[in-house]
């Protein structure tokens, strides 16, 4: 990724609020309230405030102190790969 | 929830334009659940195609109005759904959304004050809800709105907020302008900084809750002057958004 790519993806940012809805597809739950801790520096605090990259063919929701990738989503059709290997846990309240 | 999370086809009745680049648009809902005051819908769009874009906008108005939602949209002019919106929809016309969505940037009056809503640009929208909220609920809630705009013509709402004003029911607005202040303007030119929290929440009573929105710059510069100033971080909560400065 060039230096305009980044910028331009930095622009388009969003943050864990935005994800509300695609996350309640993946989860069934609201999910921007629920805690979760970064595995990589152990910043903890709730999913809506996580950064939020939307515009690629996924969700990307990373770390707004390390930038670490904490979820991955994405969607092809019926199917969703989630990778949350960044996280050390997901809450989920129904 | 399960309900709420429905795409539902909701019908256009009013739009209004607030500012040249914002238009509030009321939407009457057949699935209407009432929302929490900083909760945005999804919308959604569909091409001829099947291609389909997707993008969330704040709720402007408070839960008290049943069967409706207001949502201010900001026209970004190479966006995929506001240019759509606002050059295209009509009263009368159909929109796909669901919602209401959104736990963490929330605010009831029940959770109680004083409220500190820091606001950049079209961050304000989901202020105005809670401040709407505030005064539809007869709160007597502390609040305090910092809104940072370019110049007077970008202000969203400024008759309802001047109205707020006058009245002094414990809602202050107070402005700061960035690029372009009115004739005569004594107040904040800056963008927002430690300081000028400072002077703000000098006044204000203990157990703040702060809403920031706006930018990215902004709320992350806010958030973090806040925390500086002693303000619990987890107390601070937070919405950014991209591609609009202030």
């Amino acid at each position: 990724m060039d230096e305009q790519d980044g910028d331009r993806n930095r622009e388009l940012m969003l943050d864990g609020n935005a994800a509300g809805g695609m996350l309640y597809d993946v989860f069934s739950a609201e999910m921007t309230a629920a805690p979760t801790e970064c595995a990589s520096c152990g910043r903890r605090g709730e999913i809506g405030s996580l950064l939020a990259f939307t515009q690629a063919p996924g969700l990307v929701l990373r770390c707004p102190s390390c930038e670490n990738a904490m979820v991955r989503i994405v969607r092809a059709g019926d199917v969703t790969y989630l990778d949350a290997r960044g996280a050390v846990y997901l809450r989920i309240a129904r | 929830m399960a309900d709420a999370l429905r795409w539902q086809l909701g019908t256009v009745t009013e739009i209004h334009q607030e500012t040249p680049r914002a238009k509030t648009f009321t939407i009457a809902l057949p699935l209407w659940t009432a929302h929490h005051a900083g909760q945005h819908y999804d919308i959604r769009l569909t091409a001829p195609d099947g291609y389909q874009a997707q993008r969330s906008y704040s709720i402007a108005s408070e839960p008290e109005r049943q069967g409706l939602v207001e949502l201010t949209v900001e026209r970004i002019d190479d966006g995929e759904v506001s240019p759509y919106l606002h050059d295209v929809v009509q009263p009368k016309d159909q929109i796909e959304l669901r919602g209401p969505i959104g736990g963490y940037f929330v605010w009831d009056v029940g959770l109680g004050g004083p409220l500190l809503l820091v606001g950049g640009g079209s961050g304000v929208v989901p202020l105005m809800a809670m401040i709407r909220h505030r005064v539809a609920a007869g709160s007597s809630i502390q609040t305090r709105l910092l809104y940072s705009v370019r110049s007077p013509d970008d202000v969203l709402y400024p008759d309802e907020l001047q109205m707020l004003q006058d009245h002094r029911e414990g809602v202050d607005v107070i402005y700061t302008y960035t690029r372009q202040a009115p004739g005569g303007w004594t107040g904040y030119r800056r963008r927002i900084d430690r300081a000028m929290l400072k002077e703000i929440t000098s006044q204000m009573e203990a157990g703040l809750r702060p809403y920031v929105c706006g930018p990215t710059l902004l709320v992350e510069a806010a958030a973090n002057n806040l925390v500086e100033l002693g303000i619990p971080a987890d107390r601070i909560r937070t919405e950014r958004f991209g591609p609009t400065g202030t």
